[in-house]
Order: structure tokens, then C-alpha cells, then sequence
């Protein structure tokens, strides 16, 4: 059977992938699939919020994927793909039964185990709700730990909203708020239309007592941050996901270089203190 | 690994003369080592395997400019008169084509299988500062919280001759970067060639129990003082001799003009043609292919060097980050001297001159470093 030989190599050589089954695909958008993995070898995978894993499709490539799944499940994981190249498109053409590789987990988390007792804002852009749905899962199997919680979101258009069913349910509880807008309204929409950061100045979090996660294109993660310090948020408590280059996840192969971060070692999640120098200069 | 081990004890130095060479070579191929070492091949001294100690670059110098190298004649016998050529170790720690594994289609799944046995080299002739770089790519490689399998096993079954150069060339500048000429520590023999230059005589100096174990078995006499300052004297005539200077705090100083005109300047010379990067001996960026046969069921992973100069080497979806010739030298130059130093406690430049030599405008590190440094001076450079 197709079980990765249990030779010592294999399992120390952090180039070596392992193998898991996709059991489950649900296509999520028009070029957006989230697949649900179990490993092989039936050993537990443990990741914390905000952490990836280079995918690897058989002899296509290896693409870094956040997870888009519940740490506190460890018999699989699940990830969330759009189609933007060669090995995302072939990773979203994969069925139930077949085999990917998976190295991870890589990076630096959200920081959601270090916040209780402050308000959490979540701030997403299209797909960049997938990196953040672990942190928001986290965050409401332990909400009483925590102050307000809210969720602001933008896609493009109505049929560009992530997890809509989910998005639905949590804006139908009463102890969070989820605000979500598109770029441009489509069909019955009765929605918010405009940009993230108009949700932002809405408010709803206390300015000294809440931290921010980040997620979605640099851009949009630029002006939500700025929007969050407008409304008086330090910058140590805004977090971004970057993005960058990667070949290895583990330092090697040099592509994500970011100033003297490897965005795959010292990120992709960084303090907006620390992020906003590097952001300001062209082309770093 | 060369210099890791305690030595149990210090063993004197000697001094052997050329025959000696040839003792070394056979008691490193007795012991099972693939000897390398530098010789002329294709107008440059290149590093190969190396059958016999006549092998070697001997009465071969080089001159070495910006863009410029050429093989002269010494006029004499010293075989290690030379300083370095395009190639580097890191070529055979690192190789620049490496299948990282491969694996065979079965069903809907597929089973990896990695590499067997890695190779067990013997270096001949490895300068201060490559002695640095091996060191600094043990950084990379071994102690970053990763450890790349392989690289960590060639390292271990290395042997390293270090030569103390007694030379230095036209675009040498390890003296600036405080990585040589003198080869330190590190190693597990150093040589240094002294006496006659007709017919030149070694001192050997062990620097590892592997290096001392080897040293027992070469023919020679105990060495004196005079010889001792003899290699002394040679190796600070090497230093002062250095072709370049850097600047001082070069890496601080970048850091300080991430945004300036000398990066333009430097744009509407560099050709990106990642020559730089591919004879720097501490440049590490590495990407991967997926090479799959035509039926489909075997394919395997290779990792080969790439380079921060390609439009290729930033991208991600939507388009690569460093768009700009500029942008992309800049990330190279403060990588190097700058950056490295928060990613690994050190300089990525060791100052070999490699990049200058072989840069086909002849770009210059310690130019580009200076130029923003004047500037400074100056009070003027910021965009």
C-alpha cells in the first residue's frame, strides 16, 4: 500500500514529507476547495492557530497552505486552497482517497494563548478568513476568557464570502459581532458595500484592552491597520499574516526573506510594531 | 567534523617538504577520503578531485580585477601562491543539483525513498575565508532549528586541509571582514607554504584528532622557530596586501539607507545574471523542481541553487515582490552584510572577492558599501 517506508530518514530529513489521505473535499467558492486530511501513519498532528504546511502534490510541487481547521482536533487537519498556480490547481483537482505529502507545522501562531481577558478583533479580506478560522475557533471554545469579540469581513462580492455557513452562525450568536462588506454587491445583496476598514472605524472593541489578527492581501492588511490605530489600537497588539515566497519552511531555501525575518520561521505571523518599518520600504 | 572534536593532545608542528604533499593525498585516499583540491583546468584554478600532489596549481597565479581574472605564471615552485577561483567548497557540501528524494506512484498514493550513503570528502587547500563559510553554511544547515540530513552527514565525514594564504589577490578583502588570512581554528591540518619559493617547504599544523591521527603519518621534521615565524611572517604579509577594503559597519550602515540612490546606480549596472550569488561561497537559496518520468509513476525532488537576483526568486501569486533590479540588489548587498548578522550572529560576507571578480561589469561590494558611506559623509543619498 502506499505507506511511507519507515526507514530512519524518513521523518528526521525535514525536506521529507508525510502522507495523508484527503478524505473529505467541499468546494467552498468557485476556485476554493477546503480539504480535510488524515495522516497515514495514524499519528496525532498538532498545530497552533496561525501555523501552515507545505502541501505536496505527486510530482507536481509543493505549495505553503495555512490551516484552516480546529487545533483542537488531532486526528486530521483541514485546509482551505484557492487556485492561484500550477500546484494549488492541482492539489484542488485531487479527490477523496488520494494521497498528498504534508511538512509542517511551520511558524510562528496567532497569538490567541497570550491574550485572555482582552477584546479580539479579527480583521479578514477574502480567503485570509481561512489562516484566521483556527484562532476564531480557539477563541470561542474559550469564550469566557475573553472580552468582546469581533469579526470584520471583506470579500469582493457576495459569492466570495468564505464559509458562509459559518460566518452565518457566528453572526447569529449573541456573545460576538460579525460585520462583513463586499467590494461590489451582487444579486439580493442588502450587505455593507465598501472596504474593511469602514467596518473597522464602526468600532466595538476597547482601544487599550483588545488585539487585532490580521488576515487578507498586504494591502488591505496595511489600511486595517492603520484604521485600528486610528481608532487608538498600539500597534503591539495588531497581528498580520505576511505572505512571501517558499520553498522549504524551515530556513534552507532563503525565498522569504523580509528584512532579517524568514517569513517561515519568524512568521507569517508578525506584530504590527514589527512589521510596519518593513512594510514601509519598496520592494523589501 | 574538522576542528569540532577536542584534541586530546596538541601535537608539535612540522615542517615536510614538497614530497610530503603526495604523503598527504594517499594517507587521506588510504583512509577512504575522495580527495579535492585546486588545480588548472579551462584557464582557472578550479576544485576536483585531485589523483597526485604534481596536480596542483604549481608557478600558477591569478590576477584578479572587477570582471577580470586570468591565470600568470609565478616564476616560481609555490603551488599554493594562487588565492581562490569561481569555484567553492559549497559545490560539494551543497551541491548545486541535489535530489533531495524520489518516489514511486502506487495507487492513489506514493511511496519516498531518500538518499543512501553520502559522500566522504577530503578538501586540499581551503583559505580562511572559505574555512568561514563552511562554518557559516554549518549555521544554515545544522544549527538554525532544522537540520538538512544530508549537508550534516557530508560535514561529518569531512576532512578540511586548510592553506594559510601567504598571497593575498586583487579583490581579496578578508582582512576587513575579520575572516583571514590566517585560518584560525576550524580546520583539521593547516598548512602554510614557506622557504625557498623554487622549492617550497610546509608547515603542518593539526587542528582535530582526525588532523592529528594524519599528521603521525607524514614524513617530516619537527618544525623550529624560525619556521613557525616564517609562516608567521607571510601570512600578515597577505594581509596587508589585500587587493579591497569594506567599509566599516557596513551592515549598519545599510540598514540605515534601505532607501537610496546608489541602489538605482547600481540597477543601471547589474545585469542579474546571478554570477554573484553562484560563486559566493556563503550564498545558500536553494529551489526546488519536480522532475516526473513519462509514465507518471516515478518523480523526484531536486533542490539546486537559485538566486535572489531572479524575478522568479520573490514571487508570489499576482507577481514577484522585488520587481526592481535595485530592490533585488539591495536584498543580496544587505543579506550579506547586514541581515545575516540578526539571522545568524555573524557576517554572510567573508570577503573572498568572488562576486567582484566575476561580476561581468564588475560591480564592486566594497564600492557599492563605500559609495553609500560617502554619502553619508556628505549628508546627501536619501531618495
Amino acid at each position: 500500500m502506499n505507506v511511507l517506508a519507515p526507514n530512519r530518514t524518513v521523518g528526521q530529513d525535514p525536506m521529507v514529507p508525510r502522507s495523508f489521505v484527503i478524505e473529505r473535499v467541499r468546494k467552498e467558492l468557485s476556485d476554493t476547495y477546503t480539504m480535510d486530511l488524515v495522516p497515514r501513519d495514524g499519528l496525532p498532528f498538532r498545530f497552533e492557530p496561525g501555523q501552515f504546511n507545505m502541501l505536496y502534490v505527486f510530482g507536481v510541487g509543493e505549495v505553503p497552505i495555512s490551516i484552516s481547521g480546529d487545533s483542537k482536533v488531532t486526528a486530521g487537519i483541514s485546509h482551505t486552497t484557492r487556485s492561484v498556480g500550477k500546484v494549488s490547481a492541482a492539489l484542488n483537482a485531487l479527490q477523496p482517497g488520494d494521497v498528498v505529502g504534508v511538512r509542517g507545522p511551520y511558524g510562528a501562531p496567532w497569538p490567541v494563548a497570550d491574550v485572555h481577558g482582552m477584546d479580539v478583533v479579527f480583521v479578514a479580506g477574502g480567503v485570509g478568513l481561512a489562516p484566521l478560522r483556527p484562532a476564531i475557533y480557539w477563541v470561542l471554545a474559550h469564550r469566557a476568557e475573553f472580552g468582546n469579540v469581533a469579526i470584520f469581513y471583506g470579500a469582493r462580492t457576495p459569492e466570495d464570502i468564505l464559509f458562509r455557513r459559518e460566518v452565518q452562525q457566528w453572526r447569529g450568536r449573541f456573545d460576538m459581532t460579525v460585520h462583513v462588506t463586499v467590494d461590489r454587491a451582487t444579486g439580493a445583496w442588502s450587505g455593507k458595500v465598501g472596504v474593511v476598514t469602514q467596518l473597522i472605524k464602526g468600532g466595538g472593541f476597547d482601544r487599550h484592552n483588545a488585539v487585532a489578527l490580521v488576515c487578507g492581501p498586504e494591502v488591505m492588511m496595511r489600511y486595517a491597520a492603520e484604521a485600528l490605530g486610528e481608532r487608538g489600537m498600539p500597534k503591539q497588539n495588531i497581528h498580520v499574516s505576511m505572505e512571501r515566497n517558499m520553498k522549504c519552511a524551515v530556513g534552507f531555501c532563503g525565498h522569504c526573506q523580509w528584512g532579517a525575518n524568514f517569513v517561515c520561521k519568524d512568521g507569517p505571523v508578525f506584530s504590527y510594531d514589527r512589521a510596519e518599518p518593513l512594510l514601509s520600504i519598496w520592494e523589501l | 567534523m574538522g576542528g569540532i572534536a577536542p584534541m586530546a593532545e596538541n601535537p608539535p608542528a612540522i615542517v615536510m617538504d614538497g614530497a610530503g604533499l603526495q604523503s598527504l593525498l594517499e594517507a587521506l585516499a588510504d583512509r577512504g577520503y575522495q580527495v579535492i583540491g585546486p588545480q588548472v583546468a579551462d584557464g582557472a584554478i578550479v576544485y576536483q578531485s585531485l589523483a597526485a600532489a604534481s596536480d596542483l596549481p604549481a608557478g600558477w597565479i591569478e590576477q584578479q580585477d572587477g570582471g577580470h581574472y586570468r591565470l600568470v605564471e609565478s616564476g616560481d615552485a609555490r603551488r599554493f601562491a594562487h588565492v581562490v577561483g569561481p569555484h567553492t567548497w559549497k559545490r560539494f557540501l551543497y551541491p548545486s543539483l541535489q535530489r533531495l528524494w524520489s518516489a514511486t506512484r502506487q495507487g492513489q498514493g506514493f511511496e519516498i525513498s531518500t538518499e543512501g550513503e553520502q559522500p566522504k570528502y577530503a578538501f586540499i587547500g581551503v583559505r580562511a575565508c572559505e574555512l568561514r563559510a563552511i562554518g557559516i553554511h554549518d549555521k544554515v544547515f545544522i544549527d538554525s532549528g532544522f537540520t538538512d540530513a544530508g549537508y550534516a552527514e557530508r560535514r561529518r565525514r569531512n576532512f578540511l586541509v586548510a592553506v594559510n594564504c601567504a598571497r593575498a589577490g586583487d579583490t581579496c578583502f578578508c582582512a576587513s571582514m575579520g575572516s583571514g588570512p590566517d585560518v584560525g581554528d576550524g580546520y583539521d591540518l593547516a598548512l602554510t607554504e614557506i622557504g625557498d619559493a623554487d622549492d617550497p617547504s610546509y608547515l603542518v599544523e593539526a587542528g582535530s584528532d582526525a588532523g592529528a591521527d594524519l599528521q603521525r603519518m607524514l614524513p617530516g621534521r619537527p618544525a623550529g622557530a624560525d619556521d613557525l615565524s616564517a609562516a608567521a611572517d607571510a601570512v600578515a604579509a597577505a594581509a596587508r596586501s589585500m587587493g579591497r577594503e569594506m567599509v566599516a559597519d557596513a551592515g549598519p550602515l545599510l540598514k540605515r539607507h534601505l532607501e537610496h540612490r546608489q541602489w538605482d546606480a547600481v540597477a543601471e549596472r547589474c545585469l542579474n545574471c546571478t554570477n554573484c550569488t553562484m560563486v559566493c561561497p556563503t550564498c545558500f537559496c536553494s529551489t526546488v523542481e519536480d522532475v516526473t518520468d513519462l509514465s507518471g509513476m516515478e518523480t523526484e525532488r531536486i533542490r539546486k541553487w537559485d538566486s535572489c537576483f531572479t524575478l522568479d526568486f520573490s514571487y508570489i501569486h499576482g507577481g514577484a515582490v522585488r520587481r526592481e533590479g535595485g530592490s533585488r540588489y539591495r536584498q543580496w548587498m544587505t543579506h550579506k552584510l547586514a541581515y545575516w548578522w540578526d539571522q545568524f550572529g555573524e557576517s554572510g560576507c567573508v570577503g573572498c572577492g568572488r562576486c567582484i571578480t566575476w561580476c561581468p561589469v564588475g560591480i564592486d561590494i566594497t564600492e557599492e558599501a563605500r559609495a553609500i558611506a560617502a554619502s553619508e559623509t556628505a549628508g546627501q543619498g536619501e531618495d
